[in-house]
């Protein structure tokens, strides 16, 4: 009984650090698809860039977590908002294929990019002593630098929520995303906003991949390995919602852990089942709407 | 009198341009005639014309549910996975008779095709997409996670395949180029004949406008699960003509990868017109067995470089860009 309670509250505590690394990445994922309807299948390179440029900031030039952190969010942010000008802008709209062979194209070629700069293993990330070791939370004593990512994650989620609800660029976000030519109309300029919003969603992103490179490990094919995982959760989430991903997340990350700690010779295959069951029950996803 | 004459000429015109739509042109022979000729001009590359000639039935199947049907999938390793696995499966347990091996994997791919198919087909768009890239994303885990009987990340070795009508497989892909290019040469005319008839003419209705499909009656769901079930088996053949030539079976098969480079290799050669897979795979493979052998991670940059270039600069691939070409040409002329 008490083996199953430990297992329970493990099983609970590491699939929340997942849940957030995944909500992280995946919520711009999520706005984009729903803002301008763009298959965004390259957006695990800019979680991937986010974590190469953190961790190699950290290892080689001796830049504390937090600033090493901001630096590779900025980064992704700036090679995102000239991608989405030139190449994204183009295909607003279009051909679905289109769009997919276009970001397949691109997280093909950063998987080559990133292998010939950072070569072929994963990079090592050491969180900074302060986060490192144990932390006893009065019952039992958990790792640090994952109970850090939760309350870390929760904190932007929040962040995030209020923005969107109670901002003015959330409003325009919330506005564009339920009638795009209304809101064209009554003189929200959509173009600078999809640009402003990409970027957001590629800074988040950089941020979940730097934040969880000790969840999922930094290495060249990031960006395809994990895909599968942001997209999930951006489909069971609903499009064009911050909440919805949200809730995603939690239920994938926590079921997936679940499962692999388990059934561990079944692997990643529950999760995919859940996957299928919940979209063919739900094509919309849990909290998109119809 | 003298205006019914007119009309009834172009009628006959317009009926005669019909029909002519599905007879066979002289061009349809090229690459046929192209194949043949690689025999004599490079007999030393033979097993990776082999290759050429499975990996092309691969991407025929996929132009038949992408081109014609309009399904846009990131898992057809699924059937091409499921195909190689039971080809190799049947000649490690002492059924190496090939030529059944395609049957069955054929079957298999089919029954795959048609259970996942009635799933994921009853949605679109992103979650299609999705869908597709899940069931072979589950089957990839599965046969990684069995490896009593798949061999798991060490794939399947200990095939035993016998001859095909007499002829032993040989070291220098002899008999797999034959073998291939007659496989590809059944299966091409099946697709021609499913791509002219008026279900093939049906799927083009309902990519270009589905819900005008389900006006005039079309039941739009059993086309598509029908041609998507064809293509599955279509894949499974050609994944078994790879294993039954090379004689071992890996995860590759069932990867994101091989459904990634199938899709890049149709694009690249032209989408929806059942030749772009004959020029699109044999430019790929050909690209790759030259550079790959050099850094295969270069490879991955060029090839991702090349799909952007085609999206951005050149829709319709190098078969679109040949008839731009033409058209330029004949105007000016």
């Amino acid at each position: 009984m008490a083996d199953a309670l430990a297992a329970t509250i493990s099983i609970t505590f590491h699939g929340l650090a997942f849940a957030m690394v995944l909500y992280l990445v995946s919520v711009g994922l999520s706005v984009t698809m729903g803002l301008m309807g763009f298959v965004n299948l390259a957006h695990g390179v800019f979680a991937a860039l986010g974590g190469y440029i953190t961790t190699s900031l950290m290892a080689s030039m001796g830049v504390p977590f937090a600033p090493a952190i901001v630096g590779g969010v900025v980064v992704a942010m700036a090679v995102s908002v000239p991608l989405e000008r030139v190449l994204y802008r183009r295909f607003y709209g279009g051909d679905e294929l289109d769009q997919v062979l276009l970001t397949v194209g691109l997280a093909f070629m950063s998987v080559a990019a990133a292998k010939f700069l950072w070569g072929p293993l994963a990079q090592p990330f050491h969180p900074p002593p302060a986060l490192s070791g144990q932390i006893s939370l009065g019952f039992r004593e958990f790792p640090t630098y994952r109970s850090f990512l939760i309350a870390s994650g929760a904190v932007l989620v929040t962040l995030l929520w209020l923005g969107l609800e109670r901002t003015q660029f959330g409003a325009q976000i919330r506005a564009a995303v339920d009638n795009r030519r209304m809101a064209q109309s009554v003189g929200i300029n959509t173009s600078q906003l999809f640009t402003l919003t990409f970027a957001l969603g590629s800074g988040l992103a950089a941020l979940g991949g730097a934040l969880g490179a000790e969840i999922l490990a930094i290495e060249p094919a990031y960006a395809l390995e994990h895909l599968i995982y942001f997209v999930i959760v951006v489909s069971v989430g609903g499009l064009g919602s911050i909440r919805g991903p949200f809730f995603a997340a939690l239920l994938i990350g926590v079921s997936d852990t679940g499962f692999k700690y388990l059934l561990p010779e079944f692997g990643a295959f529950f999760i995919y089942a859940l996957t299928l069951v919940i979209l063919l029950w739900r094509p919309q996803g849990l909290f998109g709407h119809a | 009198m003298t205006v019914a004459l007119p009309r009834s000429a172009d009628a006959a015109a317009t009926i005669d341009a019909f029909a002519r739509r599905h007879r066979l042109r002289a061009a349809e022979a090229v690459p046929w005639v192209v194949a043949l000729a690689a025999y004599v001009v490079f007999p030393d590359y033979l097993a990776l014309g082999a290759q050429i000639l499975a990996t092309t039935l691969f991407a025929l199947s996929l132009d038949l549910i992408l081109g014609y049907a309009g399904i846009v999938t990131l898992g057809h390793a699924a059937f091409f996975g499921t195909g190689a696995y039971i080809a190799g499966l049947l000649a490690a347990h002492g059924w190496g008779e090939p030529i059944t091996g395609l049957f069955a994997a054929a079957a298999a791919a089919a029954l795959v095709g048609f259970v996942s198919g009635a799933v994921v087909l009853r949605t679109q768009g992103l979650t299609l997409l999705m869908l597709t890239l899940v069931v072979a994303t589950m089957l990839y885990e599965a046969a990684n996670k069995a490896t009593a009987i798949t061999g798991g990340a060490d794939g399947l070795s200990g095939m035993d395949v016998w001859t095909v009508l007499g002829f032993r497989f040989d070291l220098f892909g002899i008999v797999a180029y034959w073998y291939c290019l007659a496989a590809l040469f059944v299966c091409w005319i099946i697709a021609r004949l499913i791509v002219h008839s008026p279900f093939g003419r049906s799927l083009t209705g309902i990519r270009e406008n589905e819900r005008r499909m389900h006006a005039i009656g079309s039941p739009v769901y059993y086309r598509r699960l029908t041609i998507y079930t064809i293509a599955a088996a279509l894949a499974g053949v050609s994944g078994a003509l790879v294993s039954q030539t090379t004689q071992f079976v890996g995860l590759g098969v069932l990867s994101f990868d091989r459904s990634g480079a199938v899709l890049i290799m149709l694009i690249v050669g032209g989408v929806g017109r059942l030749y772009g897979a004959f020029i699109g795979v044999p430019l790929y493979m050909i690209l790759q067995d030259r550079f790959a052998a050099v850094d295969p991670v270069y490879w991955y940059f060029w090839i991702g470089g090349l799909l952007v270039m085609v999206v951005v600069f050149a829709p319709g691939g190098a078969f679109g860009l040949g008839e731009r070409l033409i058209r330029k040409w004949r105007r000016r002329a």
